[in-house]
């Protein structure tokens, strides 16, 4: 069975870990590099992402997940999650892990309350599926050889570059798993 | 097709929460460290409830420009408090675009017989609570999250461990009861009937339950954890410490690794003296806050 780790600092945790049962894996809450060993692919919630990223600072996990994220371990973020993987950010000097080769905008679509929700099209995977966002992010550009694979209101809201998903909305706020058995066969 | 203020939209943000701590501030420079410190939140505030209490008189909604002042300086989420059942405070803030409102009993309640009917509104809303028939009234009203009351401004945890303990207890009872008994236990806690079929089917509160009311070192956000919040507000207990910026990192720490008893000692050390705490049976019954909405 794989095993996939959930980043478990702050934020939606317990959500991906139900969506990683419910497509046959083993979820794993990941709070220590330790924790880390032995992991097929690995998720990092939405939450808020500088709190995560202080976090990760202050419990050495910065480092041994970028490492892994340059060995070609499967990684998926969605929301807080994609902004901790992407290249660039939008009005920052520094990224975080700094590993998908995308360029993302925090907050892009507004505050709380201009949060929403929506049936969204995959075309790849000849289906819609139910996207919750919140106070999300988008990929504004990305690199020539990343994969589109949602847009929304002509923003890039889901994308894959090589080993790493990255997700604007919560697809684990909803009861469909299409995303993250996509993930899955990518590991 | 594209749909605003839904209840998975709203509770959805609570949820991004989880495992954090919402700070009180007064103005941009303590939103600052509070977001750096590492706050999933802020709660803008004109005065900390241990302020209000010492201040007296009516306690209103902030001036709006304190309010904007925290959002115009921080990224996270910026939440304000509106008095129970004020509808207009509660617009006032939705138009001026607040992350969340909290219907909050710290604030003077504008209306001593009904909550604000919070499924009307786009912005979602954190409701206090004291056992389990509260929080149902206040989710059945449309609240997207819930906290514990606690004691406000005292910098005292007994109230919010009491508070905590008991919406908990009832939630494992009503798991354990059988269907047909879900009608009578409705009748006794005066909660909506619905609610407790939701939470029987769920085995859990629909909506996250935050601790609040009383935190004031790191050892009681993490002792709230350990007792099932989902996460900790900080009201007085960060500004009115000798070294905010310390004693916001720790907080934050501690609520992360609440089981982490090595780290939490480690991270106590030397955090200077908290704010002085109130006992609570020293409080007079009207200047309980908690009694404050039903």
């Amino acid at each position: 069975m794989k095993k996939i780790g959930v980043l478990a600092l702050q934020g939606a945790i317990r959500e991906h870990i139900n969506q990683i049962e419910a497509v046959g894996c083993e979820a794993i809450a990941i709070k220590s590099a330790d924790d880390l060993v032995g992991i097929d692919g690995l998720v990092l919630p939405g939450g808020e992402s500088t709190t995560i990223r202080n976090l990760l600072d202050r419990f050495h996990l910065l480092e041994p997940i970028r490492h892994l994220a340059e060995q070609g371990l499967p990684m998926f973020g969605t929301c807080a999650g994609l902004i901790l993987l992407a290249e660039n950010i939008v009005g920052y000097e520094e990224p975080h892990l700094g590993v998908m080769k995308v360029t993302v905008e925090r907050n892009s679509f507004g505050r709380q309350i201009d949060s929403f929700e929506c049936d969204l099209p995959i075309p790849k995977l000849k289906r819609n599926v139910p996207a919750v966002f919140i106070r999300a992010p988008h990929i504004v550009s990305v690199e020539e050889h990343v994969e589109i694979l949602a847009k929304h209101e002509n923003r890039i809201v889901l994308a894959r570059d090589r080993n790493f998903l990255g997700c604007s909305f919560h697809p684990e706020l909803t009861k469909d798993i299409t995303i993250m058995q996509y993930f899955v066969e990518m590991i | 097709m594209k749909q605003l203020g839904t209840e998975r939209v709203k509770r959805g943000m609570a949820e991004m929460q989880k495992g954090g701590v919402i700070m009180d501030v007064v103005n941009a420079e303590q939103a600052k460290i509070a977001e750096a410190a590492g706050a999933v939140a802020v709660m803008a505030l004109e005065r900390v409830p241990s302020d209000i209490r010492k201040a007296g008189g009516v306690a209103r909604m902030a001036d709006p420009r304190i309010v904007e002042e925290v959002m115009n300086a921080v990224s996270i989420p910026v939440m304000a408090k509106a008095r129970i059942g004020h509808i207009v405070e509660a617009r006032v803030l939705e138009a001026m675009g607040v992350d969340y409102i909290d219907e909050s009993e710290v604030l003077t309640p504008a209306d001593e017989e009904f909550h604000l009917l919070k499924s009307d509104y786009t912005v979602p809303f954190v409701c206090g609570c004291r056992d389990l028939g509260e929080a149902a009234r206040r989710i059945g009203e449309g609240a997207s999250m819930l906290r514990t009351k606690g004691e406000p401004g005292t910098g005292n945890i007994v109230e919010a461990v009491r508070h905590i303990r008991q919406v908990n207890a009832q939630v494992r009872r009503v798991i354990g009861m059988n269907a047909d008994e879900l009608m009578t236990e409705a009748k006794i806690l005066g909660a909506p009937y619905e609610l407790l079929v939701e939470i029987k089917k769920l085995g859990r509160l629909p909506v996250v339950n935050f601790a609040a009311g009383g935190v004031a070192t790191p050892a009681d956000a993490a002792l709230m954890m350990e007792l099932g919040a989902d996460g900790v507000f900080v009201g007085s207990g960060i500004f009115k410490s000798e070294n905010p910026e310390k004693f916001a990192r720790a907080i934050v720490e501690a609520t992360t690794h609440y089981q982490d008893y090595k780290l939490i000692a480690e991270i106590s050390k030397e955090l200077g003296t908290p704010m002085k705490g109130i006992d609570i049976a020293t409080l007079p019954a009207e200047e309980r806050m908690q009694e404050r909405g039903w």
